[in-house]
């Protein structure tokens, strides 16, 4: 299987503080790809990089065969990747509804975009009975669920996911870990940022460890959740 | 309290005014979070784009007949001026301290000022303005003139294409999403710098069909009517809730209605007299600004912009 994004020696920094130290890593199609690492590892920044929101230093970034450093923010999206952002970010003072409508802002097929809203709908039932309800006004969960739903509504190649599970109640993060398996299952590649280390390496093809900017470790999902030094640091075990 | 729906009448063509100058206050407040204080210049020069207009015009037009015209050669001026401000001066600016925008919105202000009173022929004493034929009109007990009758029908019309650009159309919605999170709007695919140039314009195009109502009430343009103006379409934005377009007009119309009822009925307040009058017109309004900032700081329809993380 070709990599679908190709990552090389990726540097990032704001003003002289470098948070991103020359990164590569590459997610291939098809695959759920996570990278795990605690608070200020630089995960976030690599995505904000990726979805254009911030410039890197130094790097190749090579999406589905085009350079995307260059590319401005806006365009991002309609090139096939999605960004569904940390803290969810949904828009609060508009509908469940308009924020789906949202995530198709470029696309210009209405009938496809009904129907994407109602798959979207099936998938987080919950959303469907709220469709008019200002999303402000959700539970974190469910939040989550719109800003997860708004990302597909572009019909990515490629879906970014940060911080899915923060702040979830338990019973919650199992609901958008299962939903994250649905989406892979049918074969949409998903790039995954987590501080849940188990739940995430558990459903990933392929994992890179994040400390201070950059990658210290890699292996398949399976491969790092059996690693000795990853389940001291990330999973709590001496 | 003889004449009060004159009053009343009075204060609501005076809010017109105001509101559909604060638009333009808001809506840029609203998706950048600048105070451009030049606004009240850009509303002076469609002023002058719309006299301008006026003389350009075969002599003996009829100005029923010009006025359009009068109109789209103000807003074409006006939004001309608005969208090189933010280009060329606020946009270098965007991610430097607030200050900074801040500042060069006053330099800005000041320099258009400057530029029309010693560039265009006259303007320093004020250039008089051509008057709509016809009134004045007696409804009931209130009496009308012509620059009011066309306040009373553009206002309106303004804010309802406004509502329904900012409600139904993809722009507007783009526009919505960049005023709640521009990040995140990007990340739809929402060309920010787009939706911001446009608000811009807008908001100038406004501004402009209030100059032509301002020049018709008046009878003049002056390269300073902005100030004052200004000053008072940015205290309605407030009061209105800035960042809420609703909120601007109706901002406007309760300062227009206020300072209407203030400088007729403060007079009659026993012990009061001396404070009642035009003089003291425009102190009433920011009076009644500093009570609202105290009791509703976040303006009559505005949001606390907590949910703003």
């Amino acid at each position: 299987m070709t990599a679908l994004l190709e990552v090389e020696d990726l540097r990032v920094s704001y003003g002289k503080i470098e948070a991103v130290k020359g990164i590569s890593f590459s997610v291939k199609q098809g695959e759920v790809t996570t990278l795990i690492g605690t608070n200020g590892a630089g995960k976030t920044t690599t995505l904000r990089t990726l979805s254009g929101l911030l410039k890197p230093t130094q790097g190749k970034i090579t999406f589905d065969g085009q350079a995307l450093s260059t590319v401005p923010a806006h365009k991002i999206v309609s090139l096939g990747l999605a960004h569904s952002p940390e803290g969810r970010h949904i828009f609060p003072r508009m509908s469940i509804e308009e924020n789906l409508l949202l995530g198709a802002f470029l696309r210009k097929d209405s009938a496809g975009i009904t129907e994407d809203v109602e798959r979207a709908y099936a998938l987080f039932p919950i959303l469907g009975e709220r469709r008019k309800q200002a999303a402000g006004t959700l539970s974190g969960g469910e939040q989550q669920m719109l800003a997860m739903g708004r990302a597909l509504m572009s019909r990515p190649k490629l879906l970014m996911l940060d911080e899915p599970s923060m702040g979830l109640s338990p019973l919650m993060m199992q609901k958008i870990m299962a939903t994250i398996v649905e989406l892979k299952a049918s074969g949409t590649t998903i790039l995954l940022v987590e501080q849940n280390a188990q739940a995430a390496l558990s459903l990933s093809d392929r994992g890179y460890v994040m400390e201070t900017g950059r990658i210290v470790l890699t292996g398949t999902g399976a491969d790092l959740l059996h690693d000795e030094s990853v389940r001291k640091a990330y999973l709590g075990e001496d | 309290m003889h004449e009060l729906p004159q009053q009343l009448a009075n204060g609501l063509i005076l809010g017109s005014l105001y509101g559909l100058i604060a638009i333009g206050y808001t809506m840029v407040y609203g998706i950048v979070q600048l105070i451009n204080f030049a606004h009240g210049e850009i509303f002076m020069t469609g002023g002058f784009g719309a006299l301008t207009t006026y003389l350009i015009l075969p002599p003996g037009t009829g100005l029923w007949l010009a006025l359009p015209l009068m109109l789209l050669g103000g807003v074409l001026i006006s939004v001309i001026v608005a969208v090189a401000a933010e280009r060329f001066a606020y946009r270098p600016l965007r991610g430097a301290p607030k200050l900074a925008p801040l500042i060069t919105a006053i330099g800005l202000s000041l320099a258009l000022q400057q530029v029309v009173e010693q560039f265009y022929p006259g303007a320093k004493s004020g250039r008089s303005f051509p008057q709509l034929p016809g009134g004045p009109y007696h409804i009931g007990s209130v009496t009308l003139q012509p620059a009011d009758i066309f306040l009373f029908v553009a206002a309106p019309l303004c804010m309802g294409a406004l509502a329904a650009f900012v409600g139904k159309t993809r722009t507007g919605r783009g526009m919505q999403a960049t005023a709640q999170d521009p990040d995140t709007a990007k990340l739809m695919g929402i060309n920010t710098d787009r939706i911001i140039v446009i608000a811009f314009a807008l908001g100038a195009a406004f501004a402009a069909v209030a100059a032509v109502g301002w020049g018709l009430r008046y009878g003049q343009v002056s390269p300073t009517m902005g100030f004052l103006a200004g000053l008072k379409a940015f205290t309605a934005a407030v009061l209105g809730g800035i960042g809420n377009i609703y909120g601007a007009m109706l901002g406007g119309l309760v300062l227009g209605v206020a300072e209407a009822l203030a400088t007729a009925y403060i007079q009659e307040i026993p012990g009061m007299h001396q404070l009642g009058g035009g003089s003291w017109a425009n102190v009433w309004a920011f009076v009644l600004l500093i009570v609202v900032l105290l009791v509703r700081p976040q303006g009559l329809l505005g949001e606390r912009v907590a949910d703003r993380a």
